[in-house]
């Protein structure tokens, strides 16, 4: 019985902090999808490119200062493609849309070929995010932890930001209606692109608490922008709080599906995500579709 | 008579192409031969999937399963029992659209966005029972060595087989897309509101649309089994689908045949610039920010230009 009990609180533990991850970036594509209207499928190649990149920072130099640093980075080329290429298809039929965040996914993966080779790359060890407590018969390492702590910080720092500053709320209205935002005088043009900026650096952040646990493989960025598409279905494309919803159900789907039958894991992630689109498309916590 | 002479000149250059293809693999060099047979089969899967996207306006995102699911029918059915390979081949038209019957039961009932998502979601369920059922499957190492009939075994022959599969394939679609039905698959694009006014089921006819484009679908997977002698799990995966999309945006949505020159696109890029240049894939992200930007009518977009130009 104690195994059994240990066991299911070491997934349970796995799962939320997976989870956790998974809301950092289902949030950044969320806001962005609720605010840009476009489908950002080249999410996880900004996700697979800070991992990489934070991992050079930090050979070079050390963890902290990469974790600062290639979050930051990786969101200024997110401003660029945004100035440069999504700013110029806003009108255009959803399918182009698509089709140029997919076009980023092939650059993408070519970049970290040609930057980083195609053998997986690990973080130089971390002294503060090795080792792990103890809870209840239940281990937690430190670098799980840190994930958790840093994405819930984060999620609350995005909270306040959108609800209690200025920008939040033209940000929350543009969610609404972009247009008479725009008629009010608010410069929307810049607005959207400080808004992918943000989804990017929310990404850039996953990828930063994801180098210690994951590493970075290639490959990576696949994996996870369908997973973060299945955590926004499932918690209401366009919500915050359905993200983080989203974010834990699917983390524990993961983990307790691995206990259960290892092999379809991931066709249970999937299942949930065709289930919630089938009996309630809009999510658990999203609003009614527009 | 304007028709009469536009019915022409497509008949006359159906049967120009028609000739050109029969006489191609005498004077090509083998591979070229073989290219050409991955570009016919991955065209009549943009084909098929530009009859959901571009005719009928429902961008779906799960299209590579039933091209997986054509392709695993044909291979599961000849490696695991012994039926001839004729049978099996027209099985995976028969199974994807059961398939597609079954999923675009749910699907046709959301609009655009959601629409999407769940051919992605169930797309990727599929892929993931053919990816992890190892037992049945054969999972990440798919099947091998799939047995074909000796008469289709050079290369010259698969490429008849196909050129004459998919030459039937595009007469029955030719036909589909230019009947009422067609029109009316044109109309819930433009307007579905409307043509529910008209007293015209819509869920049904998407639902029928979404049938006949997965069967299609089926039939190029199971060609392209019989192609490799072996299925994989990624040809169910959610990166086909997306390859569907780009082989219909470089064609043009708005063309009958531009998929197939998507399609010479996409499999010149895969397998010509990898010989080459190792960095295929950039090559082709490069070329689709440019189509989505500048071209975003595709390939036939230019021609449709020109012509009202003149």
């Amino acid at each position: 019985m104690d195994l059994n009990f240990s066991l299911l609180g070491a997934q349970a533990v796995a799962g939320l902090t997976r989870g956790m991850l998974y809301y950092l970036l289902a949030s950044g594509l969320t806001l962005i999808f609720g605010v840009l209207g476009i489908i950002n499928f080249a999410h996880g190649t900004f996700y697979m490119i800070t991992v990489f990149l934070t991992i050079t920072l930090a050979v070079h130099t050390n963890y902290w200062i990469a974790a600062i640093l290639a979050p930051v980075i990786l969101s200024l080329i997110g401003g660029i493609c945004e100035f440069f290429l999504l700013r110029r298809i806003y009108k255009a039929h959803h399918l182009l849309q698509l089709l140029l965040t997919f076009a980023l996914v092939y650059i993408g993966v070519d970049v970290v070929k040609i930057f980083w080779g195609t053998y997986p790359k690990s973080l130089p060890q971390v002294d503060l995010l090795q080792g792990g407590i103890f809870i209840g018969g239940i281990r937690l390492p430190f670098s799980y932890l840190f994930m958790i702590s840093v994405s819930a910080a984060t999620g609350i720092a995005l909270w306040l930001i959108l609800y209690k500053t200025k920008w939040g709320t033209i940000i929350r209205a543009c969610t609404i209606d972009s247009e008479v935002a725009d008629t009010l005088g608010i410069n929307v043009r810049m607005l959207f692109t400080l808004v992918f900026m943000l989804g990017i650096y929310l990404a850039g952040i996953g990828g930063v608490v994801a180098a210690p646990v994951i590493g970075a493989v290639s490959g990576m960025d696949m994996e996870i922008i369908i997973l973060c598409f299945a955590v926004a279905i499932v918690g209401g494309v366009g919500s915050l709080r359905g993200a983080l919803l989203g974010a834990l159900i699917i983390g524990l789907v993961e983990s307790f599906g691995l206990l259960v039958l290892p092999q379809f894991a991931i066709a249970f992630i999937f299942g949930v995500m065709t289930i919630v689109l089938i009996l309630r498309p809009r999510g658990l916590l999203g609003r009614s579709a527009s | 008579m304007f028709f009469g002479k536009k019915r022409r000149s497509i008949i006359g250059l159906s049967l120009f192409i028609l000739l050109l293809a029969l006489f191609l693999p005498v004077v090509l060099p083998k591979f070229l031969t073989f290219l050409l047979t991955e570009i016919i089969i991955f065209g009549l899967f943009g084909i098929a999937v530009n009859l959901l996207v571009g005719y009928s306006g429902m961008v779906t995102f799960g299209h590579g399963a039933f091209y997986g699911l054509g392709a695993y029918t044909v291979g599961l059915f000849l490696t695991k029992t012994g039926v001839p390979f004729i049978v099996a081949f027209l099985l995976a038209p028969i199974i994807a659209s059961f398939f597609g019957l079954i999923i675009g039961f749910f699907c046709v009932r959301l609009t655009q966005f959601y629409f999407a998502m769940l051919t992605l979601a169930f797309g990727m369920l599929i892929w993931a029972i053919i990816y992890k059922w190892e037992k049945f499957t054969g999972g990440d190492n798919g099947l091998v060595g799939v047995p074909l009939p000796s008469i289709l075994s050079s290369t010259q022959a698969f490429y008849y087989f196909t050129v004459c599969v998919v030459i039937i394939c595009l007469i029955v679609l030719w036909r589909i897309v230019n009947s009422p039905f067609g029109y009316t698959m044109r109309a819930i694009r433009e307007n579905p509101e409307r043509v529910r006014f008209l007293g015209i089921n819509l869920t049904r006819y998407k639902l029928a649309i979404f049938v006949i484009s997965s069967g299609f679908a089926g039939i190029s997977g199971g060609l392209y089994t019989a192609f490799t002698k072996g299925a994989f799990p990624d040809y169910a995966s959610w990166a086909k689908s997306g390859e569907g999309l780009i082989i219909v945006l470089i064609g043009g949505m708005s063309s009958f045949i531009g998929p197939l020159i998507g399609a010479a696109v996409l499999v010149f890029l895969q397998q010509i610039v990898t010989m080459i240049f190792q960095y295929w894939s950039i090559v082709l992200g490069i070329l689709l920010l440019l189509v989505v930007l500048f071209l975003p009518e595709g390939v036939m977009g230019i021609k449709e230009k020109v012509r009202f130009q003149r």
